[in-house]
């Protein structure tokens, strides 16, 4: 593994590894660039297919969202320069905001399109279950690097964050949101994993959910299992529920090797596709661009989850490496049920692609997270 | 430990986004085909196209049916918000009566969405203008240009041209290119009788439609064929004049030309507007043409059928003749009256004719020469000449609702049921009793004894330009007889004594052959008809026998044939022979034959006239 390869020249890294407690603009020129490269590749994708998805008109998506892009690019560099000391200490505040948010967006949210709710925070809309997620990734890290290694032995030193875990789990699934549910629950499953919980407990635990299917289907809301429903069989009402599912895959095949041709894809354009500026972007981008573009954009998606993946290894803490490793698998599992989603793999549910899909919180929370990313590489010789 | 598992988790992802990648792969490039395909339909949207109803000119290449730009006022109802506001806001605009906003509230309720309402049919320009000053209150309005049916000769025209309406649902079953937007089915007249010919083939045209239906550009466009262009024999002036010169009188009269059977005048009155049919027409005003009795909704000349009364003679003198029962030089006594097993036959001169042959009885129309004729050759060689001179059984006009005039014989009668009596025979002889022709059966008939020949009464002269060939045969009668019926007719205009002197041309060199008729509508009592103080004139209207006038003119080099009904005009010498050749003189002044629009059409070659 040669991680150096891709992180600033040697020299420099050399230079400043023997100075611990870095200036402001020594540690800005720590700061990952080529992962903020990659975070810029992949806003300009979302810049090109937003104007594509604006029929041609930059103001109508691509505009506020590069804006929101550049607020955010600002905010990831402060994050990132932020010391994991500090960080620690706001996880405890940071999850108590996102909780209390949660909380408040169930009792006075706006319902947006059957599932996701929204808060409205003087002016602009808000997800507080995008912002959950990053606050548990803290939070989770926190108490792990707290508790350290040895003590992830004992099963009753995993009660506790469980339970941190449990409590945004559970007010995301009232909302109801299953997906993002599922996307917390599984970043903090994978934080328990890299932060070492013992096999036996995991088989243990993972063990009984094979059979926990039947229950929880039993348990699900009708629009839910109507989802479910609709994605096993969605030739059944074409025009109806069945809609998104055939429409994003009519498109995607329509855009065959080489794509339909950029602002050509009769699909978007037309506007066949449900939600192509939000949760089905990837669908005209499959359009336009055909399976190169495609798989050049998952390429790319890869790419980040990789790189911070690597960050998460080659930090030296272990702080660090779980902020990372969360962020990474946030990262991913935004991608992976966006993409198994409109490619009709998984029933549909709102979960946007990450910077690329038009909208706020999601870019923000995200740019927030990549900043917890890139701060843990900043601190990555910081010893434990 | 740590690197451990977040390679494994690492290596879960690479997994993962592999394996999304190559389920990609299977949508886009395996599956790519059938999946563009159905965006394809997903995305087009194939409409027909209604082509535009053929036009229809008279012979001189004057319209008498054509397309009109109609202006409309239509609403995108996906484009409003609240359709009734812009539909009040139209109305202070443009005001809407009861039936449009009945039109309105029907289709509002039925109409896809993207189908543009009509909110108001045939704008004037004025309306147009407002509506385009007031545009930006309406939201969703839009004017549009679609076709009208014009007929602009009304009345003149109705009962041959037809109108067109929207196709009804058997229509439709029957023909779908009739279910597109747009396209009327012809109804009545020539507008039915032709609507193969005037419909033409619907185009079609691909759209691009977005996911509502929405239509965003046009793909491909394949014309349709229009309908095609009808020329009609008739000569609308000729037709206007025939109007004028009927005046108030119900009748009807047929000009045809009589060498090749081209109806060049063809007139019913009264008449009725063909457009109150198009906007819809009201209860009371269909009420009140259904009710008169002098039904204007029937094209009395086409399907009026009348005893012929002494126009029929000619064709009884040709039966005989055929038949060898008499010849022209033989004698009958006429001392007024006719006997038969009880019953007694009148002249309508009650002093008799004394022994007259043929040339005198056609002349004198004496009755009792013809009863006599009648029961000589037989109704079965009556009703062969009938045949073969077109006043029995169908004729070939392109009419709907031409009616079979019909002479029956005893075996016809008897197969219906009836029972046929020796006065039958003896009635018919003087196109009384069970005869009964049409007016243009009669000018048919007139044509065919002047010229000889089997000419076929017919209204379309060309079809896209083209010339319609016909092939006429002879008729079958020896030469003398026709001869001798025409001289006959012509002893009726021009010789002293004749029945109707009041039909002569006042034209030099031009001399006319006619006959006069005039057909019983109720049977006159007895007593009252032998108490010899019998005036017709004196019956109500409605009980006056019909007045009928047929004729041929030039004699010596038949042109043209006229047959004039006059109803309950008494007498034709009085009342239909005057007209006729009023109605002559016009058609030879006008000449109609050598007035159209194209090459001279199909003409047969008249016989010799003279003796």
């Amino acid at each position: 593994m040669s991680l150096k390869d891709f992180t600033v020249p040697r020299t420099a890294r050399r230079l400043l590894r023997a100075e611990p407690n870095l200036r402001m603009f020594s540690r800005l020129w720590q700061i990952n660039w080529f992962f903020v490269l990659l975070v810029c590749c992949l806003a300009g994708v979302g810049y090109i297919a937003l104007y594509s998805a604006g029929g041609g008109r930059a103001e109508a998506f691509a505009q506020p969202q590069i804006i929101r892009f550049g607020f955010g690019l600002l905010m990831m560099l402060g994050v990132a320069l932020a010391s994991p000391r500090v960080l620690r200490m706001l996880s405890i505040p940071i999850y108590g905001l996102s909780i209390l948010l949660l909380a408040l967006v169930l009792k006075m949210g706006h319902v947006g399109k059957g599932a996701e709710r929204w808060i409205n925070l003087g002016g602009f809309q808000f997800q507080p279950s995008e912002f959950s997620k990053i606050a548990l990734v803290l939070m989770l890290s926190t108490w792990f690097y707290r508790i350290g290694r040895e003590r992830m032995g004992n099963p009753l030193r995993l009660i506790i964050p469980a339970i941190l875990t449990a409590i945004p789990v559970v007010l995301v699934l009232k909302e109801p949101n299953l997906g993002t549910a599922t996307i917390v629950g599984v970043i903090g499953a994978s934080l328990f994993f890299a932060a070492g919980m013992r096999w036996w407990l995991i088989i243990l635990l993972a063990a009984p959910i094979p059979f926990l299917g039947p229950f929880l289907y039993s348990h699900l809301h009708d629009y839910q299992k109507a989802r479910i429903d609709t994605f096993l069989h969605p030739e059944h009402d074409p025009l109806g529920a069945g809609y998104n599912i055939l429409q994003s895959r009519i498109a995607l095949g329509a855009g065959g090797r080489w794509g339909q041709g950029y602002m050509h894809g009769t699909q978007g354009q037309l506007s066949f596709l449900p939600e192509k500026q939000t949760d089905f972007i990837f669908t005209m981008i499959g359009e336009e661009w055909g399976y190169a573009g495609g798989v050049l954009v998952i390429g790319l998606l890869f790419l980040i989850t990789m790189s911070g993946m690597l960050i998460a290894l080659r930090c030296r803490n272990r702080f660090g490496r779980l902020v990372g490793l969360g962020i990474s698998m946030d990262f991913f599992l935004y991608c992976v049920v966006n993409l198994s989603m409109v490619m009709g793999v998984i029933p549909v549910g709102g979960v946007p692609l990450p910077l690329i899909s038009y909208g706020g919180s999601a870019m923000l929370t995200m740019m927030f997270g990549f900043g917890l990313l890139l701060s843990s590489w900043v601190h990555r010789d910081d010893p434990d | 430990m740590f690197t451990r598992r977040a390679l494994l988790l690492l290596a879960v992802q690479t997994g993962v986004m592999g394996t999304l990648a190559h389920h990609l792969y299977k949508l886009q490039v395996v599956e790519g085909g059938t999946l563009k395909e159905q965006a394809r339909r997903n995305r087009t949207s194939r409409r027909q196209i209604s082509p535009a109803r053929g036009e229809i000119y008279d012979r001189c290449g004057v319209l008498v049916a054509g397309n009109k730009p109609n202006w409309r006022a239509l609403v995108m109802v996906e484009e409003t918000t609240d359709l009734q506001a812009v539909v009040d806001r139209f109305a202070t605009i443009v005001p809407l009566d009861e039936r449009d906003r009945a039109r309105i509230e029907r289709d509002r309720k039925h109409i896809r969405r993207y189908v543009p309402l009509t909110l108001k049919e045939f704008l004037t320009w004025d309306d147009v203008a407002r509506l385009g000053l007031n545009a930006p209150s309406l939201p969703g309005v839009l004017i549009d240009v679609g076709t009208t049916r014009e007929y602009p000769f009304k009345e003149l025209m109705s009962h041959i041209i037809g109108y067109v309406a929207p196709p009804n649902e058997t229509d439709v079953q029957h023909d779908a290119a009739l279910a597109l937007p747009g396209m009327k089915i012809g109804r009545g007249g020539l507008e039915q009788t032709q609507e193969a010919t005037l419909r033409g083939q619907p185009g079609t045209v691909e759209m691009e439609v977005n996911a509502y239906g929405r239509v965003m550009g046009e793909l491909e466009r394949v014309e349709g064929q229009p309908g095609a262009r009808l020329g009609l024999t008739l000569d609308t002036v000729l037709q206007t004049r025939i109007r004028e010169r009927i005046g108030e009188r119900v009748a009807s009269a047929v000009v045809m030309d009589c060498r090749n059977g081209e109806v060049m005048g063809l007139v019913s009155t009264p008449s009725f507007d063909p457009t109150l049919f198009d906007g819809g027409i009201s209860r009371t005003q269909w009420n009140s043409l259904i009710t008169d009795p002098a039904t204007p909704l029937v094209d009395k000349a086409v399907s009026g059928l009348y005893p012929p009364g002494s126009t029929f003679k000619p064709a009884v003198a040709l039966a005989a003749l055929k038949a060898r029962a008499i010849t022209p030089s033989e004698r009958f006594t006429c001392p007024g009256y006719y006997d038969m097993g009880g019953v007694r036959f009148h002249c309508w001169s009650r002093y008799g004719h004394g022994s007259i042959n043929l040339h005198q009885a056609l002349k004198y129309s004496c009755d009792v020469y013809f009863y006599q004729v009648a029961r000589r050759c037989g109704m079965d060689a009556i009703h062969e000449a009938a045949v073969s001179l077109g006043l029995s059984g169908h004729l070939p006009i392109e009419l709907p609702h031409m009616r079979a005039g019909s002479v029956p014989t005893p075996e016809m009668r008897r197969r219906h049921g009836h029972h046929w009596n020796g006065g039958d025979t003896v009635n018919a002889g003087i196109g009384q009793g069970l005869v009964q022709t049409t007016p243009l059966a009669l000018a048919t008939y007139t044509s065919r004894l002047a010229t000889g020949r089997m000419v076929q009464p017919h209204l379309v002269r060309t079809v896209s330009e083209k010339l319609v060939p016909e092939d006429i045969p002879p008729l079958p009668f020896a030469k003398d007889s026709l001869i001798a019926a025409r001289s006959g007719m012509f002893a009726v205009v021009n010789e002293p004594q004749g029945t109707a002197p009041k039909a002569r041309l006042n034209l030099p060199g031009v001399q006319m052959a006619g006959k006069t008729g005039s057909a019983q509508v109720r049977n006159v009592p007895r007593a009252l008809r032998e108490s010899g103080h019998f005036n017709s004139m004196n019956l109500p209207w409605q009980y006056r026998p019909h007045a009928l006038f047929i004729c041929f003119a030039p004699y010596d080099n038949p042109r043209y044939a006229v047959s004039v009904v006059v109803e309950h005009g008494n007498a034709g010498a009085t009342e239909a022979a005057p007209l006729a050749a009023q109605i002559m003189t016009d058609t030879l002044v006008r000449d109609p034959a050598n007035r159209t629009s194209l090459s001279r059409g199909v003409v047969a070659r008249a016989d010799d006239v003279s003796e």
